[in-house]
């Protein structure tokens, strides 16, 4: 049990990096409290699995430390970090039972026989794996196996954290979501630290009580579910999270306002415009955008059906706006006049918010 | 789904068959004919029974030959096996090194056999082979042409230089293809070294080592060029193994009819010692 922190990590995976672009992990600073559940996210490549194996110890950052409470660990190797993984394709020790499987740390540990045993006993009953206790582990389907993974961790009274690494890529989609609440119940129940590293939002937004948002070996965002959604520090996040992601329309500044192609936007940051050098955009969420009898004239060019609302695309010049619309509520033909949330919408300075 | 029904593929496969059935086929049944008949020449035959069978397998001199010929497969496949094992797990599996070893790992593999034989002979002659004298300087009595045991040892020490690459290159095809998660998970774990061979690599080469144990096993009982070339069978009939005795009958003494059905018997023996090993090594598991 232990407070995580990250302190000025950077890695490559080169030995003299020549350019910013080959550094894996940028720049991270990140603490992480003590029995919380937590979710990397990014895109494939964006530095997540090499973070995660920084902090188990299978990688060793190329500058910066890792703290385990005031524990300097950076040098340590992973079994001497009291730390568990759960990795993307199940591995499970395949000529031993289930029991075997998940004795094996402890006994690898020394512990004695009784122990393993009540422990053994204690987590495949959490896990719901009593009755398959004695058949041989290779015969488990994906999502049993991910299961006994998980379990090797459980198993240890000393783990600082469980670490998964997008533990549901091969499980069937219908059993997906009975593991994730499985995961969810088992980390209210343990108390454990948990993170939870993924690329796919609906895993990373229902698992955790914070998610850290990366890109390209940078955190973005770091947020409980609600801030990303609502309030998007990064267009990258406004992007990435939530379907159909945020639009993004390049703006210019012009009395003290934002305004897109001379159409003036009212927006919630307004108190902090100044004029800056960087591209200057407004970012507002399909949710928030609603017709109205005045504002931005758009086209109506598209409606896909979504099932409960529907995705309605218009255009605006060259730029394309996407809102959602309600089954009941009626969508006007061509011509149409849009109108932003000012409470949600934002200008991005070089795609950072402007604060 | 309907499965697409068409009788001119059987065309496609009568080269092969025509192939098979004049290199495998008719000579085995040439055999079949030889080991049930008795001739004295001129092409005339007469009807001998399973008289041959029985005479060879109540023969001394055949158990004698199948006596050395499984001590020999034992032992090579008692050496073999774990030496090839313990090399895989020794090489290097990333880096420049890798192709370097796995070259010189190949090398004995590529020699052709009577060139291997001829090799351990010249290597091993007591007076001027590097091996033979140096043994010899050292104090050793060392002479493969005339002590049994020497020659055993040559036999031996030969086999295991020309084939432990094979059941090396096997096993370590079948490490590096452990992911790399495995040992992860095992560092995690907590597992040592030990652990690691005996519940990860070692149940992840199985496949492979079965096949390599297979493979040893056919090959080391049929073994004929290399011995034949470094000893002749000798001193004695102390190296005469199953297939230089075959041999012997067959054109030294042109006992066609014994050697047919000693053939017969030494390839059946072998259908069922691979049968029993893939038998064994494969149960319960699923494939």
């Amino acid at each position: 049990m232990a407070k995580i922190t990250l302190e000025h990590l950077r890695h490559s995976y080169m030995a003299n990096p020549p350019t910013e672009a080959d550094w894996a992990l940028r720049r991270l600073d990140i603490v992480w409290d003590d029995g919380g559940a937590y979710a990397l996210l990014g895109p494939s490549g964006c530095g997540k699995t090499t973070l995660l194996n920084i902090v188990s110890g299978l990688l060793k950052p190329t500058e910066g430390r890792v703290l385990f409470d005031d524990r300097d660990v950076t040098d340590l190797p992973p079994d001497q970090r009291q730390i568990a993984q759960v990795f993307q394709f199940p591995v499970i020790y395949d000529t031993m039972t289930v029991y075997g499987n998940l004795a094996f740390p402890l006994r690898n540990r020394n512990v004695p026989e009784k122990e393993v045993d009540q422990r053994v006993r204690q987590i495949a009953d959490m896990l719901d794996l009593t009755g398959r206790l004695d058949s041989r582990a290779s015969g488990l389907t994906a999502d049993g196996k991910q299961k006994i993974s998980l379990g090797r961790g459980l198993v240890r009274s000393d783990v600082n954290v469980i670490m998964f690494d997008e533990p549901l890529t091969v499980i069937d989609p219908h059993l997906k979501w009975v593991l994730r609440s499985k995961l969810k119940e088992l980390h209210q129940e343990v108390g454990r630290t948990m993170i939870y590293v993924t690329h796919d939002q609906t895993e990373a937004l229902t698992f955790a009580d914070q998610v850290v948002v990366m890109n390209l070996g940078e955190v973005v965002q770091v947020g409980t579910p609600v801030e990303l959604f609502e309030r998007p520090e990064h267009t990258f996040v406004g992007h990435f999270i939530g379907s159909p992601g945020m639009n993004v329309l390049p703006c210019e500044l012009a009395n003290g306002g934002a305004s897109i192609d001379g159409h003036r936007v009212a927006v919630a940051n307004a108190s902090a415009l100044k004029q800056a050098d960087g591209a200057l955009e407004i970012g507002i969420r399909p949710e928030f955008v609603s017709f109205a009898d005045e504002g931005l004239p758009v086209n109506v060019v598209k409606v896909s059906d979504a099932g409960r609302y529907r995705i309605v695309d218009t255009r605006l010049g060259d730029h394309s706006i996407k809102l959602l619309v309600s089954e009941g509520e009626t969508v006007p033909s061509e011509r149409a006049y849009l109108r932003f949330d000012p409470e949600r919408t934002r200008v991005y300075c070089d795609s950072r918010v402007m604060t | 789904m309907n499965k697409t029904v068409n009788q001119k593929a059987w065309f496609f496969v009568l080269p092969v068959l025509a192939l098979v059935a004049f290199n495998a086929i008719i000579p085995l049944m040439t055999v079949v004919n030889y080991s049930l008949q008795e001739t004295f020449g001129d092409n005339v035959f007469f009807w001998a029974g399973t008289q041959w069978f029985q005479d060879v397998l109540g023969s001394e001199r055949f158990h004698a030959a199948l006596g050395r010929q499984l001590l020999f497969t034992f032992t090579i496949l008692v050496i073999e096996i774990p030496l090839g094992v313990a090399i895989a797990l020794a090489m290097p599996r990333t880096g420049p090194w890798v192709s370097v070893c796995l070259v010189m790992m190949a090398l004995p593999l590529l020699i052709p056999w009577n060139v291997v034989g001829a090799m351990w002979n010249i290597f091993a002659l007591p007076d001027i082979g590097l091996l033979g004298h140096t043994l010899n300087a050292l104090g050793w009595d060392y002479n493969f042409t005339r002590n049994p045991g020497d020659a055993w040892m040559t036999v031996i020490l030969m086999d295991v230089w020309h084939w432990t690459s094979l059941v090396v290159l096997l096993a370590y095809a079948g490490l590096v293809s452990i992911p790399d998660a495995y040992y992860q998970a095992a560092k995690i774990d907590g597992a040592r070294p030990w652990a690691i061979f005996r519940y990860i690599q070692l149940p992840k080469m199985k496949r492979v080592l079965t096949i390599a144990i297979l493979l040893r096993f056919m090959d080391s009982f049929n073994i004929y060029t290399e011995p034949f070339v470094l000893t002749g069978g000798g001193p004695g009939n102390s190296t005469t193994l199953l297939s230089i005795d075959l041999v012997k009958v067959a054109l030294g003494q042109f006992d066609l009819g014994p050697a047919a059905a000693m053939s017969l018997i030494y390839f059946l023996i072998i259908l069922l010692f691979s049968w029993i090993f893939y038998a064994v090594m494969t149960r319960n598991e699923e494939w």
